[in-house]
């Protein structure tokens, strides 16, 4: 760790920006005798814009929580950038009832920021009409604003959210995005996102890492553009926002979502994404 | 005003006035510390604390040890042992049942066997806080300042971890931290409150005027307060009725304390 430290320092005169903010090396965990996440290794640099996807119960959401220090992994290492500011949108907020809350106090005591400066933000993410409401009567598009300003307003030089446009219908999704986009433009904190659609990511994204257990492959987005298909499926409303990620496995699962030797690979691989550096593919 | 000389004439007597003294301190951290509890579903602690103190009674009779000791040490044993045995599969609720039925069985078997103390576990389980001295009013207001300094130092992590504890690490935060340090002033307000209350009403102390608080706030801070200004009230009216109809004072605060209770939720719904 003391080593990954002095080469952070070091490439950070050299290069700034290339120094990674977070590196998984070879992480698992299990739980109840079950594996639930295997060998992976991540790198995560400033600026960057990683986008995961993959199936239901393949370990995102708890490779979010290891990201952000929720889960003490089994096996390998979490190295984190010393002084580095997270910014979690969590999937959703399991409020408790009996816990009143209003939006301003939320986002306050999340980002310690003040009373303008969380105005400010929650217009800016299109909320401000909710900032006197309580965070248990908005509604699931209110409440992820309201999470991201919160996030946004800590300084964040990584911004963690999972599925943070589950529940919202398309061209919100895409107007969720954008609102993303323009903030990381201006404030330049990398993403690690999860998205809830297998195939549909933000386009901006450097890198997708398909996840199911383990990194099953990783590498860049197509364009929606290149796909006219999906632009007939998802309209023209999301204005580049949305882009359209094709897997390319070399390897096959069975129902319990372990490995099967490689299957016959279909025609669209020769065509698929390359595979990202520092990330290999697992099978 | 008949009200003001009723309270005039009650609060006259000393022992009055030590009793007022240290039912305002407890009541004072007892509401926010309540309403922690509250969000964290924990309302049953204070019922398992005060049985595991019973445990701690019977010990230092049989040690020959001032029974506030063994008190504060088994309330320090309780929060320890749910800090340790908290976990996914055991919710705190079940944890609580097993500490607090675990405490009363032990307790009473030391007690048995220790032969000793019928007379004065009366004092334990019903409260003494008339028979104070001015060394208990001075202890119960200082540990309430403690309480409450620590409470306002770590009450950004303790809402946080509350209320979510994935966010609250992602903040920096460490959510077990702040939970062994809630559990440790928690078992130092119940020590101090049996005094008041007696064990089998120590709870109403912390969970009903944080209960009835929910109602009329609209933030954490809201309810925190709303619920250390009920308990005083209820500490106040609780004392002038058992003055002015000579009854147990530990019962009379608590029925002050239910009828408040009964009041907001009639105006939290009216509203």
């Amino acid at each position: 760790m003391a080593e990954a430290g002095s080469e952070g320092k070091r490439s950070s005169r050299a290069a700034a920006g290339s120094a990674p903010l977070l590196r998984l090396d070879r992480v698992g965990v299990v739980r109840d005798g079950r594996v639930i996440l295997e060998d992976i290794t991540l790198e995560i640099r400033p600026g960057e814009i990683v986008t995961i996807v993959g199936p239901n119960g393949a370990g995102k959401s708890t490779l979010v929580r290891v990201v952000v220090g929720a889960i003490t992994p089994d096996r390998g290492r979490v190295w984190r950038r010393p002084g580095l500011v997270i910014g979690y949108v969590p999937q959703r907020l399991a409020l408790d009832p009996s816990l009143p809350l209003t939006a301003r106090r939320f986002v306050a005591l999340v980002s310690e920021a003040g009373e303008e400066e969380i105005a400010a933000m929650l217009g800016r993410v299109g909320t401000p009409h909710v900032i006197d409401r309580q965070m248990a009567a908005l509604s699931g598009g209110e409440t992820q604003r309201v999470l991201l300003a919160a996030a946004l307003l800590r300084g964040p030089d990584l911004l963690v959210l999972d599925e943070p446009a589950q529940g919202l219908d398309q061209p919100g999704e895409a107007a969720f995005y954008r609102l993303l986009e323009n903030c990381r433009r201006e404030a330049g904190f990398a993403i690690l996102m999860v998205s809830h659609d297998l195939h549909v990511v933000m386009s901006t994204s450097d890198r997708v890492i398909c996840l199911n257990r383990h990194v099953c492959c990783t590498g860049t987005p197509a364009a929606v553009e290149a796909a006219p298909e999906y632009r007939a499926l998802f309209g023209t409303g999301t204005g580049g926002a949305l882009a359209l990620y094709r897997h390319s496995h070399d390897h096959a699962h069975d129902v319990d979502g372990g490995c099967l030797p490689a299957t016959p690979a279909p025609a669209a691989k020769a065509e698929g994404p390359t595979d990202g550096e520092g990330t290999d593919a697992a099978g | 005003m008949p009200l003001a000389d009723a309270l005039h004439a009650a609060f006259a007597e000393p022992f009055m006035q030590r009793a007022l003294l240290a039912a305002l301190a407890v009541a004072a951290t007892a509401g926010p510390m309540g309403s922690v509890v509250l969000w964290r579903r924990m309302a049953w602690f204070g019922d398992a604390t005060a049985h595991a103190a019973l445990l701690g009674v019977a010990l230092a009779f049989l040690a020959d040890l001032p029974a506030p000791l063994g008190i504060l040490a088994a309330a320090l044993l309780a929060a320890l042992f749910l800090h340790v045995f908290s976990s996914r599969e055991t919710g705190n609720d079940a944890l609580l049942g097993v500490i607090s039925h675990g405490g009363l069985g032990l307790g009473l078997l030391a007690l048995m066997l220790s032969g000793g103390g019928r007379g004065r576990i009366e004092g334990f389980l019903f409260g003494d806080i008339l028979a104070i001295g001015w060394d208990d009013a001075a202890l119960a207001v200082g540990l309430a300042a403690l309480v409450l300094a620590t409470l306002a130092w770590r009450w950004r992590g303790l809402v946080l971890s509350s209320l979510s504890a994935d966010l609250a690490v992602a903040s920096g935060l460490k959510p077990r931290r702040e939970n062994a340090i809630l559990l440790m002033m928690l078992a130092l307000v119940v020590a101090v409150a049996i005094k008041i209350t007696g064990a089998l009403l120590v709870s109403a102390l912390i969970v009903i005027p944080a209960a009835a608080a929910r109602p009329l706030a609209r933030t954490p801070e809201a309810m925190a307060s709303l619920a250390a200004l009920i308990g005083m009230l209820a500490a106040l009216f609780g004392l002038s009725g058992a003055w002015v109809f000579d009854a147990p004072a530990g019962p009379a605060i608590v029925t002050a304390a239910l009828v408040l209770f009964l009041g907001t939720r009639f105006f939290g719904r009216r509203r």
